[in-house]
């Protein structure tokens, strides 16, 4: 790719010497053309919009159900299967078809999207979520059941706080997920950015294709970000923590006896999730 | 609910199985992009993580090439690959796209469950005398087993989606039948297609699983022999169940005095 950029990269700079008028690189069709994100901006901005709102949306909304959810598959046990088999059954459908799926359900609309993107989203989150909960120290729940907390003041005093590093990682994974998955809304017309790529893989139009993309990825970016630093400020303890090993394997050992690179955990059990857990398409 | 009826009586005709567009030969084009881009993925991912879980180096490469992976959306690779010079290849585009999206799970989880071996087990192993190689094929990748096998079955997973998505820009595969459904306003078409992608994706993940169970080099040695759990999530029934090498120091060493 590089290399193709490359030479479409000096074709522009010839075209560039030869000189002139504004939209050469549109008549062109290059790939790289500042002068499509000045033009045709309004565009731009208003498919941005729609991907961050559909976006927001579905991970809210899978938030919300994802952990009434997780409660249920802990509280009874009967519930824990068929919670956890039926979001990696819906998590296991192809985007393209599950917007299809949806369709006759919803109509052509941004619901079908929004749905899909909740369904998917909901994998990653109640898993999370069961995680963080079963991490919490028996201990914590223990002294706080000491000191008269019920049933509601531990789940959210203590109980949920506690778990936040694995529901973080989680509502991380399942937002860059999200930003990625909304593209493939395009197909209802409610992709977003991802509109803006179905149109110019229709036209040929190479500039659209690679903006609306580069911006698709950055808002990905931006969204881990934002959220890495929400957990942060959530979780000041866990890198207080951070220097005490906490885990048994690591208190059976001498601190020599690591042998070098001590694996993919940096910095804690922040990432609770299976690295497995990502949807792509 | 009518559209599914209608869904089911698409599936039901016969001429819409035969033919260049229909079920049967697209049906065969997805097993074809999925099984030649599968296995390329494996030959180029595996190897790669096992030496990198082995020496023990790469980690932050195999953890965000999954991340990258995550944030990179497989639509936008697809329509880029096809606008590029390579869309003028036939299939070419396709196939590198699902290749380059089935590397990412393969090659964290293999380096993951690499690493997550017990380096206690690897010691005494090493301290037995096994070799680099013995220590590979007889410790490190039986007992990482199981996450090798959830990267194969997620690539798998990864790829039968995106070769769906491929359909958007042209490609071949079951996703024309709902793309073509989509061009002519034929609900039940799409849904019917919808229905046999997700029924695929479906079946492939069964397979995997039931796979797994069969090649586990230490199938019926494995506390539960299900999925791994997150890592955080710890023994859940207070036995300490002996018949886990992999688990057993976590569970024991810490009620000794380390002192």
């Amino acid at each position: 790719m590089s290399g193709v950029d490359g030479l479409y990269g000096a074709d522009a700079a010839l075209a560039g010497a030869a000189g002139k008028a504004g939209g050469d690189c549109l008549s062109a069709n290059e790939w790289i053309c500042p002068e499509y994100v000045t033009s045709r901006g309004q565009e731009l901005a208003d498919a941005t919009a729609q991907h961050v709102w559909i976006t927001v949306v579905s991970v809210v909304l899978a938030l919300l159900v994802a952990f009434p959810l997780a409660l249920a598959a802990r509280r009874w046990q009967r519930a824990y299967g068929p919670v956890l088999g039926l979001t990696t059954i819906l998590y296991t459908v192809p985007s393209l078809a599950m917007y299809a799926l949806l369709l006759p359900l919803f109509g052509v609309g941004a619901s079908v999207v929004v749905t899909g993107l909740v369904l998917y989203s909901l994998t990653v989150l109640v898993r999370n979520i069961l995680a963080g909960l079963e991490s919490v120290p028996d201990d914590a729940r223990e002294a706080a059941r000491g000191m008269g907390y019920g049933p509601g003041r531990l789940l959210f005093g203590v109980e949920l706080p506690l778990s936040l590093p694995a529901l973080m990682a989680g509502l991380r994974i399942a937002t860059v997920s999200a930003v990625a998955l909304t593209t493939v809304g395009a197909i209802v017309g409610f992709g977003g950015l991802g509109n803006l790529i179905y149109e110019g893989m229709d036209s040929f139009f190479k500039a659209q294709v690679l903006t609306a993309s580069v911006i698709c990825v950055l808002l990905a970016v931006l969204a881990d970000v934002l959220l890495l630093g929400v957990q942060r400020l959530l979780t000041p303890w866990v890198r207080a923590g951070a220097r005490k090993p906490r885990r048994g394997r690591d208190a059976g050992r001498g601190p020599g006896e690591d042998g070098g690179a001590g694996g993919p955990e940096p910095g804690g059990p922040v990432d609770t999730v299976p690295a497995a857990a990502g949807k792509e398409a | 609910m009518g559209f599914f009826l209608d869904a089911w009586t698409w599936l039901a005709t016969g001429s819409n199985w035969t033919g260049g567009d229909g079920v049967v030969h697209r049906l065969g084009e997805h097993l074809y992009l999925t099984a030649v881009c599968l296995g390329a993925a494996c030959l180029i991912a595996l190897p790669a993580g096992l030496w990198l879980g082995h020496v023990g180096r790469g980690g932050a490469l195999a953890v965000n090439i999954s991340n990258a992976g995550r944030a990179v959306p497989t639509f936008a690779v697809l329509v880029l690959l096809t606008l590029s010079p390579l869309g003028k290849q036939g299939d070419l585009p396709t196939i590198i796209a699902l290749v380059l999206f089935a590397l990412p799970p393969l090659l964290t989880n293999t380096y993951v469950g690499m690493r997550e071996t017990d380096r206690d087990v690897v010691e005494a192993a090493r301290g037995m005398g096994m070799s680099g190689r013995q220590l590979l094929a007889r410790v490190e990748v039986p007992l990482a087993f199981p996450l090798i096998m959830t990267g194969v079955r997620s690539a798998a997973v990864q790829v039968v989606a995106t070769a769906t998505l491929a359909a958007l820009p042209g490609g071949g595969g079951l996703g024309r039948i709902i793309t073509a459904g989509f061009g002519t306003y034929d609900t039940p078409q799409v849904v019917a297609g919808a229905a046999l992608v997700a029924a695929l994706a479906l079946l492939v993940e069964g397979v995997l699983v039931v796979a797994e169970r069969f090649l586990d080099p230490m199938r019926g040695r494995r506390r539960g022999g299900g999925k791994p759990q997150p890592s955080t999530d710890g023994p859940r029934s207070g036995s300490p169940s002996r018949s886990t090498p992999d688990k057993f120091d976590e569970k024991v060493i810490p009620a000794q005095p380390t002192a």
